[in-house]
């Protein structure tokens, strides 16, 4: 039976989760898609399906049977890794995550944001080696961008994660959402809110900052070079994320899965999760729609003259408040 | 325990799995129909001049040196984060001269200019 407790079980939930999350990627899309027709008054698709729900389905098929085409100048070896390494960070990073009372997705380890944050470091590795590998310079270009955006957002990202931590004074997830908050520390995390999405908005190459990938000036940015299964690898990549950091910001900032009778029905935590994670989204696809994209150097500027000053005066305040009040 | 940890190695494995699957399959199912010009680096349609493996600016390298010195500052407050609700009063003096030095670090880097893109 031990076998069975240590391996088979996790692989199923694992599974399982992997399963959600690319049927969740695929839905994500046709949800970014219809509220982006909506926020321009189209229709959006609406041809495959019922109100265009078998769109995803048949990008899938799309997907899997394009040519592979590997260019001749590229580094053969690092030009295949890097699209799975773009995309199993995006999916590990869930492990952690609590879905209802005492259960995280994958695993209870008490050190949830420290594993947030080391698969967080290596989700730049992909998109990095994806552009160098490309050897193109539009892809060269596209990596250096986001390689400099992504470690520098990380920076004041890092600093609102250690506030957080000071006042929950666990390094587990599960024990952040089981435990009470008193009023004044949601006030304080809430203020704290709409400037750590602005980090995850750059963490994740989303719009206003998806910079690596300026369509009209870098083509495609880090992914020029990739077509097919391997493009949407990085595209799979991409809206997980999105999935992904809407979930942390869920458990982090607005309770994960507690809402009214979550403790008595436990599958209720899910549903709750779920219907945070979608609002959150819904404002990842409202700021694409209505926000221009800035220049890279006031990109720049305002994550090292603005955040992460910012960033330390929270810090600050928070420890000061974790030692006094609590 | 290090069984608690063998469920995230098992998710690790199952996700590369996919992504192994996902670059390996298409080759099987797609159409095979290769010329010279789609094996040419895209340049929007020009002929290509130069490949990529030139210099780039020095920038870049900046501000990677500026994240290292910040990130690793960062990661020190982790544990002291960490234990700050038990050590109280205790904790919180001895991070000052810490932070001191941080944020004077940081105003001098500001003051000389690193931290302006141009």
């Amino acid at each position: 039976m031990d076998w069975l407790q240590l391996l088979v079980f996790p692989a199923i939930r694992a599974l399982i989760l992997i399963f959600v999350l690319l049927t969740g990627f695929a839905y994500l899309t046709w949800y970014e898609r219809k509220l982006l027709a909506r926020f321009q008054v189209r229709y959006g698709p609406n041809r495959a399906g019922k109100f265009g729900l078998l769109q995803p389905a048949a990008d899938a098929v799309k997907a899997f049977f394009k040519e592979e085409i590997i260019p001749n100048h590229v580094d053969k070896p690092v030009y295949l890794l890097a699209p799975a390494l773009a995309l199993v960070p995006a999916l590990i990073i869930w492990a952690v995550i609590p879905i209802a009372k005492g259960t995280p997705a994958i695993a209870d380890v008490n050190i949830g944001f420290l594993w947030i944050l080391a698969v967080a470091g290596i989700e730049s590795y992909g998109i990095i080696l994806a552009g160098w590998s490309s050897n193109n310079n539009y892809s060269l270009l596209g990596a250096l961008r986001s390689s400099a955006q992504m470690v520098s957002y990380e920076l004041p990202l890092g600093l609102f994660l250690v506030s957080i931590l000071m006042l929950a004074g666990s390094f587990s997830l599960v024990d952040l959402v089981e435990g009470s908050r008193q009023w004044w520390e949601w006030i304080w995390l809430w203020l704290a809110f709409p400037f750590f999405f602005i980090c995850i908005l750059a963490e994740t190459n989303r719009s206003p900052f998806d910079l690596p990938e300026t369509e009209n000036e870098l083509v495609a940015g880090f992914q020029t070079e990739y077509g097919g299964m391997k493009f949407a690898l990085f595209f799979i990549a991409e809206y997980v994320n999105m999935i992904s950091t809407s979930a942390i910001m869920a458990t982090l900032f607005f309770g994960g899965w507690k809402g009214p009778f979550a403790e008595q029905y436990i599958w209720l935590g899910p549903v709750y999760l779920l219907i945070k994670v979608l609002i959150l989204l819904f404002l990842f696809i409202w700021v694409r729609a209505s926000i221009g994209r800035p220049r890279y150097d006031q990109l720049m500027k305002f994550c090292w003259q603005f955040m992460l000053p910012l960033g330390l005066v929270y810090v600050s305040i928070s420890a000061v408040l974790a030692v006094f009040l609590k | 325990m290090a069984s608690d940890y063998l469920p995230l190695l098992i998710l690790i494995l199952l996700a590369a799995g996919f992504g192994v699957i996902a670059i390996g399959l298409p080759t099987l199912l797609g159409p095979r129909e290769r010329n010279n010009q789609k094996l040419e680096p895209y340049e929007s349609g020009i002929i290509p001049f130069s490949d990529a493996r030139r210099r780039f600016p020095v920038k870049y390298y900046l501000v990677a040196m500026l994240f290292l010195i910040f990130d690793i500052e960062v990661i020190f407050l982790y544990p002291w984060a960490a234990v700050l609700r038990d050590l109280r009063l205790f904790a919180l003096v001895a991070m000052i001269p810490f932070f001191i030095v941080l944020v004077v670090g940081f105003l001098y880097e500001w003051k000389k200019g690193a931290l302006d893109w141009d």
